[in-house]
């Protein structure tokens, strides 16, 4: 059953993601990536990481979905609807590529794999991450804030309009000067 | 914990689930005909009225079906095939009762994952057909999701804190004494707003307006059309469902059955989200993203840490 359902996922995680580069459609490399990826969350779900599975499927889901109006915006050709391919540099990617996956399934092959000692936990995702975060959660907690902070400092350092254009000179207009009327005290 | 349900349950489930749609688009049918010409004089007359739907799907599907210039088929036959499987999925983890069909350990976080492909499937299908209007649709249920999904996040997260599970089955019976909604009003709130934001439902119909011409529907036709409509409908259903067991007691009631109460208890959030649309005008997304973000999520945090520090209190 276990080996059914991997090959069921995993050959279409590898063929979608094989398709992204070969769509000539913006919209349709995104969503095949997006295939690619909620097949990956499948596997995860299958490792008895049920929890971290689903996430994937979440927010893999939803960042392709943005992801799609990025994608779209930045390209040379804005509506897609003009054939175009993602890859640049055919040659040096196709090697690059080559020697990565060699190493990665050397890796897989070579290494000496330990034994499992004792039995499976009970809740794997606990264990996980009690094992990824533990020990480290002040440190996460602190790079989470901190790349918090770095969001919100580039969209206000980014943002023409400041809160002076918003709100006067002193700060002490009653009603924000905005471009787009309407929404909260408008 | 909520019991697993028998095998067949698989295939009723589906059938289940159009039921309530049909019943719901037909009352909603009849309301919206009393609306314009009038309440209907006889039985025949309002019957006539309530299965308009089902006679706008015969239509559908008999009629020759249009098909746009360069259309990306595929996308567009993904995007509307996958509006009704992902609010059928989503209905895995909703109790009927006490017994739902799969109590995952994640359930809270399954109905999340599943309700956010809707993203996808309404841009596909807006952007399949190659037509301005659709496009426009599908771009502002993103721009919807971006506004509704924060404060709704943190709203479903607030229940399953209150029950100190993901697990749906624990959620209902943590609310054996008190529900959830009378506790927790602020997420319940937000979560019926949210639902109603998911469906793409009353004030938040805009990706699918008229000002647009029907937005991500306006190219759909035939078959294509009765998933996509079809499957707003199961989502309007199920969205309302799981706001049963989130924060209105699941089965929980006296003298009656488990199941019956959450049949009635769904009744009553349908209900209500079809008047909502009748007295509420269309929101702009613009307007309602800052009150997501600005208002909502952190009354949203307010909330759920006004619920953390009563469990750690427990």
């Amino acid at each position: 059953m276990g080996v059914t359902v991997f090959w069921a996922l995993a050959i279409p995680a590898v063929v979608s993601g094989t398709m992204v580069f070969r769509f000539d459609s913006m919209a349709r490399a995104t969503f095949s990536l997006l295939t690619s990826l909620l097949c990956v969350g499948g596997l995860v779900v299958l490792l008895g990481l049920d929890y971290l599975g689903i996430v994937i499927v979440l927010m893999m889901t939803i960042e392709m979905a943005i992801m799609a109006v990025f994608m779209v915006m930045y390209m040379m050709n804005p509506a897609g609807l003009m054939p175009m391919t993602m890859i640049h540099n055919k040659k040096g990617a196709a090697v690059l590529c080559g020697l990565v996956f060699a190493l990665l399934a050397g890796g897989i092959l070579f290494a000496p794999w330990p034994a499992r000692k004792g039995r499976a936990p009970a809740d794997p995702t606990m264990d996980l991450g009690m094992s990824l975060m533990g020990p480290q959660m002040l440190t996460m907690m602190t790079l989470g804030m901190a790349l918090f902070a770095t969001i919100v400092a580039t969209v206000v350092l980014a943002t023409r309009r400041g809160r002076y254009d918003r709100l006067g000179d002193d700060l002490r207009a009653r009603h924000a000067d905005d471009p787009v009327r309407g929404g909260v005290g408008r | 914990m909520a019991e697993r349900a028998p095998l067949w349950a698989v295939f009723v489930l589906p059938l289940l689930l159009v039921a309530v749609a049909v019943v719901t688009a037909g009352f909603d049918a009849l309301l919206s005909a009393g609306a314009r010409s009038g309440r209907s004089g006889s039985l025949r007359e309002a019957s006539v009225r309530a299965t308009s739907p089902g006679r706008e799907v015969l239509r559908q599907l008999v009629q020759q079906p249009r098909r746009t210039r360069a259309s990306d088929v595929s996308l567009t036959r993904i995007g509307t095939a996958l509006l009704p499987v992902a609010a059928v999925l989503a209905a895995v983890v909703l109790p009927l009762g006490f017994r739902s069909l799969s109590d995952l350990p994640e359930g809270v976080v399954w109905f999340n994952a599943m309700e956010a492909l809707a993203w996808a499937a309404v841009w596909m299908a807006g952007w399949g057909p190659n037509s301005a209007l659709s496009l426009i649709g599908g771009y502002r249920f993103l721009a919807q999701g971006l506004a509704y999904e924060l404060p709704h996040m943190l709203a479903i997260t607030t229940a399953a804190l209150g029950a100190e599970s993901l697990r749906v089955g624990e959620v209902v019976d943590a609310q054996a004494g008190l529900w959830f909604a009378v506790w927790m009003p602020v997420a319940f709130g937000i979560y019926l707003l949210s639902a109603m934001a998911m469906a793409f439902w009353g004030p938040f119909d805009q990706p699918v307006g008229r000002d647009v011409a029907g937005g991500a529907t306006a190219e759909l036709s035939g078959a294509d059309r009765v998933l996509f409509l079809g499957g707003r409908w199961l989502l309007l259903v199920v969205a309302a469902a799981f706001g049963v067991p989130l924060f209105l007691g699941g089965g929980h009631g006296p003298l009656l059955p488990g199941w019956a109460w959450t049949v009635l208890k769904t009744t009553a959030v349908l209900a209500f989200l079809v008047w909502v649309r009748r007295r509420v005008p269309t929101l702009r997304m613009e307007r309602y993203v800052e009150l997501a973000w600005v208002v909502l999520t952190p009354l949203a945090i307010v909330q759920a840490l006004v619920v953390a520090v009563v469990v750690l209190n427990r």
